[in-house]
C-alpha cells in the first residue's frame, strides 16, 4: 500500500512541478490574482462624479452645492449651463449624479419656505445609486439642521439638546471597508477554481495520453491510485491558502483575527469537497476538454450561489436551499469570521460539519464512480 | 546479450515436460452493442510459448489482449489467465503480467529511470532488488546512457524497449505486448525480437499482436482473427501446410510484367504478383499444373526459366483464409435471401 502511493506521490509531484509553466500557474498566479482582485472587489462608494446645474445661482444653493463637494462622497465634474448638457453627461456615463437646483431656491430658504433640490441618479447600477441617494440625504438633513439652527438664532433661541443622536459603531470591520469583507473570499475563489481544474484534469488526463491504460494493467488499488492523485492537490491547495492568505494580511493588510490553525482545517475540509468533484468530473468526461467545460459549469454557479457578492439572505427561498449543495457557501462563511471575526471552533461547527458532510458525500462518491477499467 | 536476472533463470523450463496451458479462452465474446467485437474465440497458450496473434486492423486483437488483461470485461465466455478468472479474479492477474499497449503509455514528462522507479512501486519490488531491476532495465532496453532523459526526447525504438522494460521490471511469467513493433524502424524491430526471445528462452509466456507477416514468422505459434473470429491456429509451417487450400507457383521468366498480365486473365487464379523478379501465383487447387504455365507463357513468347510448387508465405495462407471466409459468408446472405 504504502510503496504504491508513495509511487503515486512522487510522479505527481513531478508531474505538478516539473515544467516551468506549471509551477508559475500554480505559485505565481494565485498571488497575482489576489493583488489584482484585491484592488477591484471594492464596492465603497466614493467620488461619484457629478454635475451641477445650478439655475439659481444664489447664496444659500452655492452653500449647499459647497456642502456637497467638500464632502468625501461627491466631486465635482461640471457646472452644467443647459438643460441638453444633463442628459449627455448622464447618457455618456459621465457623471453618475446631478444636483438641480431651480430657480427661487435661495429665497424659499430665505423667506422659511420649503425649498426642493433635485438629484438625478444614474439607476443602472441600482446599488451603487442606492448608497449615493443615502449620502445626499445626510448631507441634505444635516443642511436642513444648520438651516433651522441659524432661523431659530435669529429670533434668539439657542436650540437645546436634541431628543435622539444615533451612535453608529462597527464591529469587526471598524471603517467599513469592504475590501475586508472580500479579500479573504477571493482567497476561498482562487483556492477552489485551483484545486478544481487541477483534479478535474487529474484522471482524463491519463486517460486521453494513454497512460490510464498501463495504470489499469497494474495491480494498484482504487484508493491508491485516488489518493495518488487527490494528495498533492491537497498540498498544493494549502500552499496557495498560506501563499494568499500572505498578500491579504502584508499586502492589503486585510486583519487575520482568528486560528490560522482553524483557517487551514476549514480548508481541509472544503477541498475535500472541492477535489471531490473536480475528481467526480475527470472520471466521468472521455477528454480534457469536456472535463474543463465542466468545472467551468460548477465553479459559475457556485461563486454566483455563495454569498460571495450577493448575499444569500437575499436570495428568494428555494435559491436559498440550494445554496447548501455548495461548499463555497460553507467556506466563505469560515474564512471570512476567521479573519474578521477571529471566532473559533464553537461558533463554526456548524459549517464545519455541513462541509465535512457534503465533502465525504462527494468524494466517497466520486471514488465509487471510479473503476479500473476502460469503458 | 546480458545475462536474464534470477527470475527468470528459475523459472525456465525445460522443453522435455509437456507444458501446461497458462493462458486459456473459451468461446470468449466482447459486443460493444450490435457489433461483435470478439465473437466465441477458444484457444489456449501454453508456458513459454511466444504465440502471435495476427489479423487485420479492427479484427479483435486488442479487444482479446484487453480482455486478458482485464482492461476490458468480456460479455461472454470465458478465460483464464495464469490460473485465475478474467471477470473474477482480474486483480490476481494483473499481478502477474506485464503489459504494453498499442500507444506508448509511460509518462513522457518524466525521465527514463523516474518512470522505472515509478512502476518499481507500483509493483512493490522489494527496496533491496530496486536497483538491481533498474539496472537489468536499462540494459536490456540499451538506455543506461540514457537514464536521465526526459522519455518525451527518446526515439520511437528506445521508447518501445522502455515500455518493454516496464511492463517485465516485476517479472512477470506472462506478457502480452499489443502491436509492440508497430512505428518502428526495422533495426529496432530486430532489437526487439530479440529481447523477447531472450524473455521466451527465460520461461516467459510471450502473447503478442500483430499485422506484419514476416513478424508472425518469428511466433511459435499463431491464431489468425479476422471480423472477431478465430479462423485458423497452429505453428506457422502447420498453418503453411494445413490451411492453404490453393496452390503456390513461384515462377521465373522474362518480362515479369506482361507475365502478371497474362496468368492474371487465367481462369482458376486467385491472385498473382511480383515478388521481387519473380512472379507469386495462386491458383486453384490442382486446377494448373507447372507445365501448364510454360505453355502459356512461351505461348505468348515469353521465355520461362522455371516455374516451381512453393510452400505458401503466411500472407497467401491468411489471404487464403480470409477469401475462403468472405465467400462463405456471401454464399450465406445469398441462402438467407
Amino acid at each position: 500500500m504504502m510503496d504504491r502511493l508513495k509511487a503515486m506521490l512522487v510522479k505527481e509531484f513531478i508531474q505538478a512541478f516539473r515544467d516551468p509553466r506549471m509551477r508559475f500557474i500554480l505559485l505565481v498566479i494565485p498571488i497575482m490574482q489576489t493583488i489584482i482582485f484585491g484592488y477591484a472587489v471594492n464596492t465603497d462608494v466614493t467620488d461619484v462624479a457629478t454635475a451641477v446645474y445650478d439655475l439659481d445661482n444664489s447664496r444659500e444653493s452655492r452653500d449647499l452645492i459647497d456642502r456637497f463637494a467638500r464632502s468625501e462622497y461627491f466631486s465635482e465634474y461640471e457646472y452644467v449651463q443647459r438643460e441638453e448638457r444633463v442628459r449627455e453627461l448622464l447618457d455618456r456615463g459621465d457623471v453618475r449624479a446631478v444636483i438641480r437646483l431651480e430657480r427661487g431656491f435661495g429665497a424659499a430658504i430665505r423667506s422659511g419656505r420649503p425649498a426642493a433640490v433635485q438629484l438625478l441618479l444614474d439607476g443602472t447600477d441600482s446599488n451603487t445609486a442606492g448608497i449615493v441617494a443615502g449620502y445626499a440625504a445626510t448631507i441634505v438633513s444635516r443642511y436642513n439642521i444648520d438651516v433651522s439652527t441659524q432661523r431659530l438664532a435669529h429670533r434668539g433661541i439657542v436650540p437645546g439638546p436634541a431628543g435622539v443622536r444615533l451612535e453608529t459603531r462597527a464591529w469587526f470591520n471598524e471603517n467599513l471597508e469592504s475590501r475586508n469583507y472580500y479579500v479573504p473570499a477571493v482567497i476561498a475563489n482562487i483556492v477552489m477554481v485551483i484545486t478544481m481544474l487541477l483534479s478535474s484534469m487529474a484522471v482524463v488526463r491519463e486517460k486521453e495520453i494513454g497512460t490510464m491504460e498501463q495504470m489499469i494493467v497494474t495491480p494498484i488499488g482504487k484508493w491508491e491510485f485516488i489518493l495518488g492523485k487527490t494528495v498533492p492537490f491537497v498540498l498544493i491547495g494549502f500552499i496557495n491558502v498560506a501563499l494568499v492568505t500572505a498578500a491579504a494580511v502584508f499586502w492589503f493588510k486585510v486583519p487575520l483575527r482568528g486560528s490560522l490553525f482553524l483557517l487551514f482545517f476549514g480548508t481541509a475540509l472544503f477541498l475535500l469537497s472541492s477535489l471531490g468533484f473536480g475528481l467526480f468530473i475527470s472520471t466521468v468526461s472521455h477528454t480534457q476538454q469536456q472535463a474543463m467545460m465542466s468545472a467551468f459549469f460548477f465553479l459559475f454557479p457556485a461563486m454566483l450561489l455563495s454569498g460571495f457578492a450577493f448575499p444569500i439572505a437575499n436570495m428568494p427561498e428555494p435559491v436559498q436551499w440550494l445554496t447548501y449543495l455548495n461548499p463555497l457557501r460553507y467556506y466563505l462563511v469560515i474564512i471570512r469570521e476567521i479573519f474578521l471575526k477571529g471566532v473559533g471552533i464553537e461558533i463554526l461547527w456548524p459549517q464545519m460539519a455541513g462541509l465535512a458532510i457534503l465533502g465525504a458525500c462527494i468524494f466517497f462518491f466520486a471514488v465509487s464512480r471510479f473503476r479500473k477499467t476502460l469503458s | 546479450m546480458m545475462p536474464a536476472p534470477e527470475s527468470y533463470v528459475t523459472d525456465g523450463h525445460s522443453t522435455q515436460e509437456p507444458r501446461q496451458p497458462v493462458v486459456v479462452l473459451r468461446d470468449l465474446e466482447k459486443r460493444f452493442g450490435d457489433f461483435t467485437a470478439v465473437n466465441k474465440v477458444t484457444l489456449e497458450v501454453r508456458k513459454g510459448e511466444i504465440f502471435g496473434f495476427l489479423g487485420p486492423n479492427g479484427a479483435g486483437k486488442s479487444t482479446t489482449i484487453r480482455m486478458l488483461c482485464g482492461i476490458l470485461q468480456p460479455t461472454g465466455g470465458m478465460g483464464s489467465v495464469a490460473g485465475f478468472d478474467i471477470t473474477r479474479q482480474p486483480e490476481e492477474i494483473k499481478k502477474n503480467i506485464g503489459y504494453m499497449s498499442q500507444r506508448f503509455s509511460l509518462y513522457e514528462d518524466l525521465t527514463v529511470e523516474e518512470n522505472i522507479d515509478f512502476y518499481s512501486g507500483i509493483y512493490q519490488i522489494p527496496a533491496d532488488k530496486r536497483a538491481e531491476r533498474k539496472e537489468w532495465v536499462l540494459r536490456m532496453a540499451g538506455l543506461e546512457e540514457r537514464r536521465l532523459s526526459r522519455t518525451a526526447t527518446l526515439s520511437g525504438g528506445w521508447k518501445q524497449r522502455l515500455a518493454l522494460g516496464c511492463a517485465v521490471l516485476h517479472a512477470p511469467p506472462i506478457i502480452f505486448l499489443d502491436e509492440p513493433t508497430s512505428g518502428v524502424d526495422p533495426l529496432s524491430r530486430r532489437n526487439f525480437w530479440d529481447l523477447i526471445y531472450h524473455l521466451a528462452e527465460g520461461g516467459v509466456t510471450v502473447f503478442l499482436t500483430t499485422h506484419y507477416m514476416d513478424e508472425a514468422e518469428y511466433c511459435d505459434r499463431l491464431g489468425l482473427i479476422y471480423r472477431g473470429e478465430l479462423i485458423a491456429q497452429g505453428t506457422p509451417d502447420e498453418l503453411k501446410t494445413r490451411y492453404m487450400a490453393e496452390d503456390v507457383m513461384e515462377i521465373a521468366c522474362a518480362k515479369p510484367q506482361e507475365a502478371l498480365r497474362l496468368i492474371t486473365a487465367l481462369p482458376g487464379i486467385g491472385y498473382a504478383s511480383l515478388f521481387g523478379s519473380k512472379l507469386h501465383v495462386v491458383a486453384e487447387k490442382g486446377e494448373r499444373t507447372p507445365e501448364e504455365f510454360r505453355q502459356v507463357l512461351e505461348r505468348e513468347g515469353i521465355p520461362t526459366e522455371s516455374v516451381e510448387r512453393v510452400l505458401p508465405s503466411l500472407e497467401d495462407v491468411f489471404v487464403s483464409l480470409i477469401e475462403a471466409r468472405d465467400r462463405q459468408e456471401g454464399a450465406q446472405r445469398e441462402f438467407a435471401r
